[in-house]
């Protein structure tokens, strides 16, 4: 068994997971890091973020409105001492990125530009061009490589924590070019490695987004919090799911119906005017703008495509030249995806899977219920995005968030004696071993079971019974389906059974962690049993403070490393400092 | 969704059972809006898992999935399978001039070592701190090296350059262009520490300038015309006369 060590250890590259690195090794030059992904960190999905990210910069606009946005926009099941160090801190992440050079748009003078978003009340999205995402996560990338500290454990699957003594000392990873299995050990650990949108059929996410570090924590005991809440984004493109950014919309593009109307007049979200009213119909926020999507497929004022029914994203009006300087990228994904020229034609959209509210419970510097284990980004739950998230603080999310992950994971570190424990040896041995019989199609499977099918048969399931809208019955339907597909999935056998860069075994690995994930997200929906923000039951379509006003938590049930089961669901009161619940209100 | 046949020769290479790399046949039915990257996963899903091949974003940001279709770079996941030639079968092979690890996936930690060394992060003498507010930047500045900070990192510049298999130290299109993309950008002021890596034999000066780099580059980031814009500052000081005619391009 090979064994490395390091002071803190970051599961994940991408924009979380790189923030807390920096911040280690800023804060703490003396501590070794360790940098733990399954991809090249620049391939990490922050990557595909396009509108932008969100902090108070221009007069007129305070951290009060930017929380009172986020609160209302969350549907009240934001704590709000989260969203208050959010907001707060938010500027100052945002400026230290532009130190390390990420291009920001500008305005004439230099200053950086702002951009309006959905469901916020003033211009306060940074962006660049809408590539967003990208540019932060390569300038991260390219600022991370110039501190020593860092290790970069480049593809390599960590695909299980160690615990001794009741706290977090590591993972076991794969090597994939190599196949070799190594215990890294560490004196904390930090789970970065985001989303979950791989669950669903139809998602904006890439194929890494498959819940990893979710179930990592899960089958370490820590829950899960919020899992019902599933955010769909009301613009995808119908075969690709390929996101078209909500900067579409800020910029001035209009949802049409079939009959060329704008149909989001009719779901309370305001009255149409020519351009851009902020939190008003096509900057309302994306649970009201999918559902309303819904509306329209029941009225049957969609249009048909093979890829089931759209709407019209309408930019034509914007003019090339301005959807060249500020959504250059939406053009180019319509050109190459779609074979349409959005500055000519109409752009087909549905909605599409595209973030996980809920994740890993974690408090204000990303701590969960296991010692030395921290958790920031999407993979977590630090609660500032309720039951819907607004579009644009999930990228701030990642720095000011992994970055106080970092800072606590690295305070953690520096208490914690030099000796590595034993136990978590003797457990990465063991992994080991489970891992190698998988290669020797060992593993229990019998050959009647294949990867693909099983995780498509997932797929469809959550599409069907977890999607924009459930009920009671679906919902159960979902949760025996799941749990027969986890039946199936002990008899899978791998056709590779090779050490070196085997794509096969992750994808197995991948499937039991989308397995877990489904689980909460089925049971927790089953437990809320009241309609809020991303989360609409048919059979409770009311908003239910006196019993709902908090956070689900999911436990991983007792039933040994094979079983599973379904998980068991806790409440958690929602902490609520200055907003006391109100009416979502959009568009008057 | 019109489908229709098409044939796939994938070089395979699994260094536990081949000593070197051979061509394996598929026959995958295609629809018209696949790119090739879901023919591939089609093969992987439903005929062979065993193949491996880098993927993640498929909408052509991330950079994992370059590989050598029909003899050119490409991203496979926007290229298009109607857009190549029914005469023959579709070649897919791993991305030229990086060493394969296994079947489509080729060994690329040696561009990290060199991506290193170009020192591409924003180089300051005196760094402000953040409460100090933003550096000032015009649009124009920006315009300056946006195109630079486009790169993917997908590598197909590295499989398309014809000095990169003769010269294994060259500092190769994407750094180069990466770095100029620090160099110009109006709040950094560090070009005088990564001239080190960047003039020297392995560096802009090992380009001939055959310029087969910026056409195959998804991201129109143009590694050549920034290869070239850096010789020509590189040189200015000494030979500013000989090199002012090609200024103006």
């Amino acid at each position: 068994m090979e064994t490395t060590f390091q002071d803190v250890l970051l599961i994940g590259g991408g924009g979380a997971g790189l923030r807390a690195a920096i911040a280690v090794a800023e804060a703490y030059p003396e501590l070794s890091i360790g940098v733990v992904s399954k991809v090249y960190p620049m391939r990490s999905h922050t990557v595909s973020a396009e509108g932008g990210a969100a902090a108070v910069i221009g007069p007129g606009d305070s951290l009060d409105a930017h929380a009172y946005d986020t609160i209302s926009g969350g549907d009240w099941l934001t704590d709000q001492d989260a969203v208050e160090a959010f907001v707060r801190e938010a500027p100052e992440e945002m400026v230290r990125l532009e130190h390390w050079g990420c291009p920001w748009s500008r305005t004439p003078d230099g200053h950086v530009a702002v951009r309006p978003f959905g469901g916020m009340k003033l211009e306060r999205t940074w962006f660049a061009a809408d590539k967003t995402g990208f540019h932060m996560l390569h300038s991260l990338y390219q600022t991370a490589l110039k501190h020593e500290a860092l290790t970069w454990y480049d593809e390599w699957f960590a695909t299980r924590l160690l615990v001794e003594g009741g706290r977090c000392q590591g993972v076991v990873a794969i090597e994939l070019g190599t196949g070799r299995v190594h215990a890294l050990l560490a004196r904390s650990v930090v789970l970065a490695t985001g989303g979950a949108g791989k669950v669903f059929a139809f998602t904006t996410n890439a194929n890494v987004k498959t819940g990893d570090g979710m179930a990592l924590a899960y089958r370490a005991g820590v829950p899960l919090k919020d899992m019902e809440f599933v955010q769909y984004h009301p613009t995808g493109l119908p075969f690709t799911g390929i996101l078209i950014t909500e900067a579409a919309r800020s910029e001035g593009g209009w949802l049409l119906n079939k009959d060329g109307y704008r149909y989001l007049q009719d779901y309370d979200l305001g009255t149409p005017e020519p351009t851009p009213v902020k939190r008003s119909m096509e900057l309302g926020p994306r649970d009201r703008l999918s559902q309303a999507f819904v509306g329209e497929v029941e009225k049957g004022r969609t249009i048909d495509s093979p890829y089931g029914p759209v709407v019209h994203l309408d930019v034509r009006h914007l003019g090339e030249k301005k959807i060249d300087a500020k959504i250059p990228f939406v053009r180019e994904l319509c050109l190459k995806y779609q074979r349409a020229d959005p500055v000519h034609e109409l752009i087909p959209v549905r909605p599409v899977v595209h973030y996980m509210m809920g994740g890993v419970s974690t408090g204000l510097d990303g701590e969960t219920a296991l010692p030395g284990l921290y958790a920031a980004g999407e993979v977590a739950c630090v609660s500032i995005n309720g039951a819907n998230r607004l579009g644009s603080n999930s990228l701030t999310e990642l720095l000011v968030f992994g970055a106080r992950a970092g800072r606590a994971a690295a305070e953690f570190a520096k208490e914690q004696p030099e000796e590595p424990g034993r136990d978590a040896v003797a457990q990465a041995v063991d992994e080991e071993r489970r891992l190698g019989r998988l290669l020797e199609g060992d593993g229990g499977g019998n050959g009647a079971e294949r990867v693909a099918p099983l995780r498509e048969a997932m797929q469809k399931t959550m599409e069907e019974g977890a999607g924009i809208y459930r009920d009671q019955a679906g919902l159960e339907h979902a949760a025996g389906r799941i749990a027969e597909l986890r039946e199936r999935y002990g008899r899978v056998a791998l056709d590779d059974r090779s050490l070196t860069f085997n794509t096969e075994l992750p994808a197995y690995l991948e499937l039991g962690c989308m397995l877990d994930v489904a689980e909460t997200v089925i049971h927790s929906g089953l437990e809320r049993r009241e309609s809020r923000g991303a989360h609409q039951r048919r059979d409770f379509p009311e908003r239910d403070d006196e019993r709902y006003l908090a956070h689900s938590l999911a436990f991983r049930s007792e039933g040994g490393d094979a079983g599973g089961g379904a998980p068991r669901i806790e409440l958690q009161p929602v902490t609520i400092t200055r907003w006391p619940p109100g009416e979502r209100v959009y568009g008057r | 969704m019109a489908q229709e046949t098409v044939t796939f020769e994938v070089r395979r290479y699994r260094p536990e059972r081949e000593e070197a790399p051979v061509w394996e046949r598929f026959e995958v039915p295609v629809r018209e809006e696949w790119m090739v990257l879901d023919a591939l996963n089609h093969i992987k899903d439903h005929v062979d898992g065993s193949l491996s091949y880098r993927w993640s974003c498929r909408m052509g940001v991330c950079g994992s999935c370059g590989m050598t279709v029909n003899g050119e770079p490409v991203l496979t996941c926007a290229t298009y399978v109607a857009s190549l030639p029914r005469d023959r079968p579709v070649r897919v092979e791993p991305l030229a001039a990086f060493p394969i690890v296994r079947d489509l996936v080729v060994d690329i930690r040696d561009f990290l070592v060199k991506l290193k060394k170009v020192k591409p992060w924003l180089l300051r003498k005196e760094e402000r701190s953040p409460a100090e507010g933003e550096y000032l930047q015009t649009p124009e500045e920006l315009a300056d090296y946006k195109q630079y900070s486009m790169c993917i990192n997908c590598l197909l510049c590295y499989a398309a350059c014809p000095i990169v298999p003769l010269e294994p130290d060259f500092v190769g299109p994407a750094a180069i262009a990466l770095a100029q993309r620090y160099n110009l950008d109006s709040r950094d002021q560090g070009q005088a520490e990564r001239m080190a890596a960047l003039s020297t034999e392995h560096g802009v000066w090992a380009c001939t300038f055959v310029g087969d780099c910026s056409v195959v580059c998804p991201k129109h980031v143009d590694p050549a015309g920034a290869i070239q814009r850096y010789k020509v500052s590189a040189t200015a000081d000494w030979f500013r006369s000989v090199l002012m005619p090609w200024r103006g391009r």
